[in-house]
């Protein structure tokens, strides 16, 4: 129904239609004064922002009830990248469920991953080698620089900062050529196993992870060159989305956005796992509690990631990647020959020829899969956006039992009418920016 | 769905039943909570119970049944086994009571528990819970649900315990059958002393209720509607239960064992292969 009387041509104008509730418009573009004209000056208007929207970080759904431009009310609704991977993971192996965790928090994936297996491991009680650990570590953090590019990118692009973006994402693709040159995929690795990781890393690792520090090092600090100076950019970012500490207490908040209310809680720190304690870094804190402090965080964190790449080299010991429990690791161990295939001729006929125990211990555990000791554990990390915990249940068999993941992007969403209520509706797009949510984590 | 393969009869006999563990000729009754609603504290007098030609349940181990009992080892039953592996018997897990000392920080934690309790002159430490376990440098108190706040609350601010962080409500459901099916976990943090504790409230499907910790760590609101939304567990006191995960008009909470997994059978290379949920499992 049209609320013009003469024939409407803007194709992005204004509709609306009468509810019980009221009259509701839809806007997909267009003057937003039109808009308000028509409403005939009625101040208090409930907006649905998303769950397609272009600022919303994906498919997150915001009800917003303004006053004028003034955010009275905030409410978030989720569930819309709901995927069913914890229940998923109860129908298959302990091995398989690494390939469903992977998908959840996508920019996170060897986060997710992680924390899989090191709870698996803990009910297994099983340590990996010493070359895994520092494996993991090493992609772990190249995946963290990965995940705040596209915060600051994204975060740029919500702003309006469109150099932000390109600039965020270019160097994001450094990081997934790096990351899909150490896996072979560029995101959903299902590298870390239960025990150890998959295969070793490719010969020439320790150049290419070399030159990608050189030109992080490079690039990174055109990011304080771009915005960190920029006036708007401060405009738009300092004193937004505030969230003190007891807020961030209350509400679970953990990881940059903790942090940048100044409690330097970083469990690579406070509880170090795959030998954190070993590595030199700092965890940067702020206590401006703002967008802004996040964004700086962000930025040094990346700094810090680098820092802990090149000690991860450094550590980086012969040996094997895998734990030699016949139990658990597959005898015929796969890997990816520098012609890009699957595993040599004479290592498949030696598997398959020679050795029938290794054949038959392959087929079982590729098909039935490893018991894991009944029990529950609850292992956490930190990933990008904070805490990031699994929490496996097993009944002694050769699937989980449940497997439940504490999701930073679920916990820290909770903090975002906090941040937003009493704010601008352009504030609510900085302090969500801020928060990085993952909708794909958040939903799981 | 089932029959036209070659591998029908072994899906035949699981199906309908999401664990296919349970052999076809005794439905209902292989598994260890077929004694009935047996409450945590009185689980030990299901030994009385027989429970058919072997007891499923390790009689020594009181406390909250977290699993269920197995039959057989290759996920067929119902077949001419002649191997014997078939008759083979597990009994349903209970994560058993652990003793002092604990070791570590956790007899402290208790401790400190038990004087704050006594402290505000409600029910003591041993009312509030059921039992300690210590597993894999983990704690975890089972706790009486009726206590559950009061304690939480106790933990987040006695200044010798500060657990200040909760890092997340969440719901396991043991299967049908189990006493107790549906469990409650809450992970507390204590940022100050760096310290985890588990809380389990093990409740009964029948009566799904538990009171809401949102009062206390308000971190919960989402964690409790999750709860709801996929295992059906009342939080009795949260501001307002909805389902957050699945969209509002859904019914049935999609983690509970009970509810099927869904999926279809797929056509691979001349074969069929059954859904998911519907394949062989080896435990």
């Amino acid at each position: 129904m049209s609320t013009t009387d003469e024939p409407r041509t803007d194709p992005y104008a204004a509709s609306s239609r009468e509810t019980t509730e009221g009259r509701v418009y839809t806007v997909t573009g267009g003057d937003w004064d039109e808009m308000i004209d028509q409403t005939a000056g009625d101040e208090r208007i409930v907006i649905n922002m998303g769950p397609q929207h272009p600022s919303t970080h994906g498919v997150l759904r915001l009800v917003l009830e303004l006053s004028g431009e003034t955010v009275t009310d905030a409410r978030l609704v989720i569930g819309y990248l709901h995927t069913g991977i914890e229940k998923n993971c109860e129908y298959r192996t302990w091995t398989q469920g690494v390939t469903f965790v992977t998908r959840m928090d996508y920019l996170a994936p060897l986060f997710n991953e992680t924390a899989y297996c090191l709870s698996t491991e803990r009910l297994l009680g099983i340590e990996v080698p010493q070359r895994a650990e520092t494996i993991r570590v090493l992609l772990m953090e190249i995946n963290r620089i990965g995940s705040h590019l596209v915060a600051l990118a994204t975060g740029g692009m919500e702003l309006g900062a469109l150099t932000g973006m390109t600039n965020g994402f270019r160097e994001r693709e450094e990081v997934l050529h790096l990351l899909e040159f150490l896996t072979g995929l560029r995101m959903n690795h299902a590298f870390i196993r239960p025990g150890g990781v998959v295969q070793d890393l490719p010969t020439g690792h320790e150049e290419r992870i070399r030159a990608f520090i050189k030109v992080m090092r490079e690039r990174l600090p055109g990011f304080h060159k771009l915005l960190t100076g920029n006036r708007i950019w401060r405009q738009r970012l300092e004193g937004v989305g505030y969230l003190p500490l007891d807020g961030c207490l209350a509400l679970g908040v953990t990881g940059p956005i903790l942090r940048s209310a100044g409690l330097a809680w970083d469990l690579r720190q406070v509880d170090p796992y795959l030998g954190y304690e070993h590595y030199d870094f700092e965890v940067p804190t702020d206590t401006a509690a703002d967008s802004f402090a996040r964004y700086l965080l962000r930025v040094e964190e990346m700094s810090e990631s680098l820092k802990i790449i090149e000690q991860a080299l450094d550590r980086l010991e012969p040996g094997p990647v895998m734990v030699e429990d016949a139990k658990i690791a597959w005898p015929a161990r796969l890997s990816i020959g520098a012609d890009g295939m699957g595993n040599s001729l004479e290592h498949v006929r030696k598997i398959m020829g020679q050795s029938m125990e290794s054949l038959i211990h392959h087929f079982k555990l590729v098909t039935e899969g490893f018991k894991v000791p009944p029990g529950q554990a609850y292992v956490p990390i930190e990933s990008p956006r904070g805490e990031m915990g699994a929490h496996l249940v097993s009944d002694g068999g050769t699937r989980p039992l449940r497997v439940h993941f504490r999701d930073p992007s679920f916990v820290n969403l909770q903090a975002a009418p906090a941040m937003s209520e009493g704010g601008m509706v352009s504030d609510v797009i900085a302090a969500l920016a801020s928060l990085d949510p993952v909708m794909g984590g958040c939903d799981r | 769905m089932s029959g036209e393969t070659g591998d029908g009869a072994e899906r035949s006999s699981t199906q309908g039943d999401e664990k296919p563990k349970i052999t076809p000729e005794t439905p209902g009754t292989g598994v260890g909570g077929a004694s009935g609603p047996t409450g945590a504290s009185n689980a030990s007098s299901a030994g009385a119970v027989a429970f058919g030609p072997q007891e499923l349940r390790r009689p020594d181990v009181t406390g909250a049944v977290a699993g269920r009992a197995r039959e057989g080892m290759f996920g067929i039953g119902g077949s001419g086994d002649t191997s014997g592996f078939g008759g083979l018997r597990l009994p349903a897990y209970a994560p058993a009571p652990s003793e002092r000392p604990f070791g570590g920080w956790f007899d402290e934690v208790v401790d400190e528990t038990t004087a704050a309790l006594a402290d505000d002159g409600g029910a003591d430490f041993a009312t509030c819970v059921q039992q300690v376990t210590v597993d894999r440098g983990e704690m975890t108190w089972y706790v009486d649900r009726e206590h559950l706040v009061r304690l939480a609350r106790t933990l987040r601010d006695d200044p010798a315990l500060r657990f200040e962080f909760c890092s997340g409500v969440s719901g396991v459901d043991y299967g049908e059958g189990v006493p107790q099916q549906l469990h409650v976990v809450t992970h507390l943090l204590s940022m100050t002393y760096r310290r985890r504790l588990r809380l389990e409230v093990a409740l009964e499907v029948t009566d799904a209720h538990c009171p809401s910790l949102v009062e206390v760590f308000p971190t919960a609101d989402w964690h409790e509607r999750e709860t709801w939304d996929m295992f059906g567990i009342v939080f009795d006191g949260h501001p307002s239960l909805t389902r957050i995960l699945m969209p509002d008009d859904w019914n049935g909470h999609p983690q509970r064992k009970s509810y099927p997994l869904g999926g279809i059978p797929v056509e691979y290379h001349d074969a069929e292969i059954p859904p998911p949920d519907q394949r062989r499992a080896y435990t």
